[in-house]
């Protein structure tokens, strides 16, 4: 039998793997979106094509995260929905408009296909930016005044670039030729741009959040906490000597920068949960405090321990069907 | 001056009648697909793959926006409806967390194999991958609707310091209103899905598409709405006495009856008038209520007056009961002398063929009816006698709430046209450029450029 306090527990570290396979997953194809060139149809109609099979599911990563965040800890959802009601707004709007323009770009007539491409380069960014913007609200606690303002747009723009070198590198493993070159060089802008959005959260963060700097500062935590700018640093600066000479021949280590951009979302995940635990709205509700009846928790775990290794079993499957090289996605 | 309970229910109302249009279709139409597929894989006709072509695309388009807006509900919550989730969460949490666990999930990795991956796989896992997205729909639907059941009809939970906690699950899954319901939910969408088909089907055939994929898909969908409508009939039946013995103020309202009566008659129509508790211009049939509802001509129905202050706006839910009504027996009549005439002569007068495309979306109509009847008529309760709509609202400021519909307004309806349009668009362009076997043909026509038929290669 689980402990009462354990569900509380399970349900957050369940809650925040589904955010992070949100932001990997659709963090790429909101950044394949936000890169779409508006001047090369051809490249468009292949970058929408290495996307296609995988966004919807990639999307339901926020719902679940969404729907724990609601279902284990209802207060806290609350609080940060009301908190972030216009942002959350606008990302719907952003996440409405790409959803819908992918299957009409490829059904109206030809004319109208680049507004289509436009409105999903327009709503990715819409939502790339809003999360970011919530993103940065929920680190500085939901405080108002300038300095939250501008941390919150400096962290829209950091997740958007985030994003955007999630999605060239997701382009240059499914990318041939020209497409692939210019996905080399959207990852080294964006990756630069990465590089100093997550030195500003390390300054900012455990400046506004007394708990964080307390957090920070105490062992074991410290050692990891301390790694992370380390690591990412470092990922960088082999990074970007591996972007400079590819592609290789035979294509070798084209999946390279896809795996170390993976470890990077993982790294900088871990740094902001480890920070933020055990609470679920910053420095005001923890998890224990927020969570649902156990009850509740139970039956709701019990199927989740069923179902969530199916997902993943049909997730591989679905990635594997899909393997290699883009090709022409066509409706049959 | 507007306040936030009124503009958070227009908004959610927004919301869900836009979303549930979608979902709609793509309950039964996934059916509808592994239906075109079986026959394909069992004849190897490749007809069965030409209507599965086209109306997987419609599939597509009607998931994506069922999806988007789906996600939007998901937030709606919290948003604008805090008290709900602190309220009944406990129940509503699990329930909802169910859906998203075994059917968005099944249902939007296999879509990707469904629509893409045809040629990447083994015919038969592209067929189970199509059984597995219409399972799944279905699926959530079976959520969703216990959900919304419970509202209706609560059971299996207790109110501890005003949290309701539960005590029993397949008693809260398995409410009383519950399997009428979704059946009734899932007929209706079979009939949705069925004058959609039938009635893209005949705008191409009235647009001189002589091939055969249109005739075809047009006869199941009639035949199959022909079956069906007799069923919601039946089913629509067995949900009223359900709701007489469990909801009466909602059948009072539905009925217009005021004052408690025996041997209430059927009101065709009339206007309620809620200040001063009566109807007028009514035309009724003597008897006829009592005899639905109870079966018996003297059977006493239950009149709005016992339930002062506690039942619903009574002018909503009896126009839009009506409206439900109406087209309910429009189809029963459509789609019983369609298929009597495909059997005797094997083709629609155009007259008939013109009905159909003007019904395409009379499921959408009848559907809404139906949901504002069961939804208005819960009012003013968000969840039956436990928690009423109006305790449950947010205390943000009107202004944002405002800004946010007027957002979401503007969208849906762009989106709601473009569909439309797209929909009749996907339809002229398969008039022409849908490629065509030699033999199909009723007439001598030239062949198009030859363009591979991939369903022919399976």
């Amino acid at each position: 039998m689980i402990a009462d306090n354990d569900l509380a527990t399970i349900f957050a570290a369940l809650m925040a793997f589904s955010v992070l396979m949100y932001a990997i997953l659709d963090g790429y194809d909101l950044g394949v979106g936000m890169l779409l060139p508006m001047g090369n149809e051809n490249h468009r109609d292949q970058m929408i094509a290495s996307i296609g099979p995988f966004w919807d599911a990639n999307e339901t990563w926020l719902v679940l995260a969404v729907g724990l965040l609601l279902i284990a800890f209802p207060a806290a959802h609350n609080i940060i929905l009301k908190e972030l009601y216009l942002p959350t707004a606008i990302m719907l709007v952003g996440l409405i408009l790409r959803g819908v323009a992918f299957d009409f770009r490829a059904k109206v007539a030809q004319g109208r296909k680049r507004t289509w491409d436009y409105l999903f380069k327009i709503g990715s960014f819409t939502a790339a930016a809003s999360q970011g913007f919530m993103l940065g609200a929920y680190v500085v606690g939901f405080q108002e005044g300038w300095f939250a303002t501008l941390f919150s747009l400096l962290s829209a723009l950091g997740v958007t670039m985030a994003y955007s070198l999630i999605g060239a590198a997701w382009l240059i493993m499914k990318s041939e030729d020209q497409l692939q070159l210019k996905a080399v060089r959207w990852s080294r802008n964006a990756g630069r741009f990465c590089l100093v959005g997550i030195i500003a959260v390390c300054i900012a963060n455990p400046l506004v959040n007394s708990f964080v700097l307390e957090r920070w500062t105490q062992l074991p935590w410290a050692f990891f906490i301390a790694s992370i700018p380390a690591v990412c640093f470092m990922l960088f600066v082999i990074g970007d000597q591996v972007l400079k000479r590819l592609p290789l021949q035979d294509d070798a280590g084209c999946w390279l920068p896809f795996v170390m951009t993976l470890i990077l979302f993982t790294f900088c995940f871990a740094g902001l949960a480890i920070s933020f635990y055990p609470y679920v709205v910053p420095g005001e509700l923890t998890i224990w405090q927020a969570a649902s009846a156990p009850e509740s928790l139970r039956f709701m775990l019990y199927g989740a321990l069923v179902v969530i290794p199916c997902i993943f079993a049909y997730t591989v499957f679905a990635y594997r069907v899909f393997w290699g090289k883009v090709a022409e996605l066509r409706y049959y | 001056m507007a306040d936030v309970f009124l503009l958070s229910r227009l908004q959610f109302a927004a919301n869900i009648s836009f979303h549930i249009l979608f979902p709609t279709i793509t309950i039964a139409l996934a059916w509808l697909l592994f239906y075109f597929k079986l026959r394909f894989n069992l004849s190897g006709h490749p007809v069965w793959m030409r209507i599965y072509r086209f109306w997987v695309k419609v599939f597509a388009l009607t998931f994506a926006l069922g999806v988007v807006s789906g996600i939007t509900m998901s937030f709606q919550f919290g948003t604008n409806w805090p008290g709900f989730m602190e309220t009944v969460g406990n129940i509503a949490g699990p329930l909802l967390g169910y859906e998203v666990l075994t059917a968005f999930f099944l249902e939007a990795t296999f879509l990707g194999i469904m629509l893409f991956g045809i040629n990447k796989v083994k015919p038969w896992i592209h067929t189970t991958a199509t059984l597995l997205v219409a399972l799944s729909t279905t699926l959530s639907a079976f959520w969703i609707l216990a959900l919304n059941s419970w509202m209706q009809t609560p059971t299996g939970f207790e109110m501890i310091d005003g949290v309701a906690h539960a005590k029993d699950w397949s008693a809260i899954i398995f409410n009383p209103s519950f399997p009428y319901r979704l059946s009734h939910m899932l007929l209706a969408s079979g009939l949705t899905a069925c004058f959609l088909v039938a009635g893209i089907s005949a705008y191409r055939l009235k647009r001189g598409d002589d091939k055969k994929a249109p005739r075809i898909a047009l006869k199941t969908a009639l035949l199959i709405a022909a079956i069906l409508t007799p069923m919601q009939v039946f089913v629509g039946d067995l949900h009223g006495l359900n709701t007489l013995e469990h909801q009466p103020q909602k059948i009072a309202a539905m009925e217009g009856v005021w004052e408690t009566e025996k041997g209430a008659p059927l009101l065709l129509f009339a206007v309620p008038d809620e200040e001063q508790r009566t109807n007028h211009f009514e035309i009724a049939i003597p008897k006829l209520a009592s005899i639905i509802l109870t079966h018996d001509p003297e059977g006493e129905i239950k009149g709005l007056n016992e339930f002062k202050g506690e039942h619903p706006p009574v002018a909503p839910v009896f126009y839009a009961f009506r409206i439900m009504v109406g087209l309910g027996m429009l189809m029963l009549a459509v789609s019983w002398l369609g298929s009597a005439l495909l059997f005797k002569h094997d083709r629609l007068p155009r007259w008939l063929l013109s009905l159909l495309v003007g019904m395409s979306f009379s499921g959408w109509l009848a559907t809404l009816a139906g949901w504002y009847v069961t939804e208005i008529g819960r009012q003013p309760y968000l969840v039956s006698g436990v928690l009423k709509t109006a305790d449950a609202v947010t205390d943000i400021a009107p202004d944002n709430v405002l800004f946010s519909l007027i957002l979401y307004l503007t969208v849906y309806s762009a989106l709601l046209v473009a569909y439309v349009r797209t929909l009749f668009l996907m339809a002229r362009r398969s008039v022409e450029i849908e490629e065509i076997q030699p033999e199909e043909h009723t007439r001598p026509r030239c062949p198009l450029p030859s363009v591979q038929t991939e369903g022919a290669n399976l």
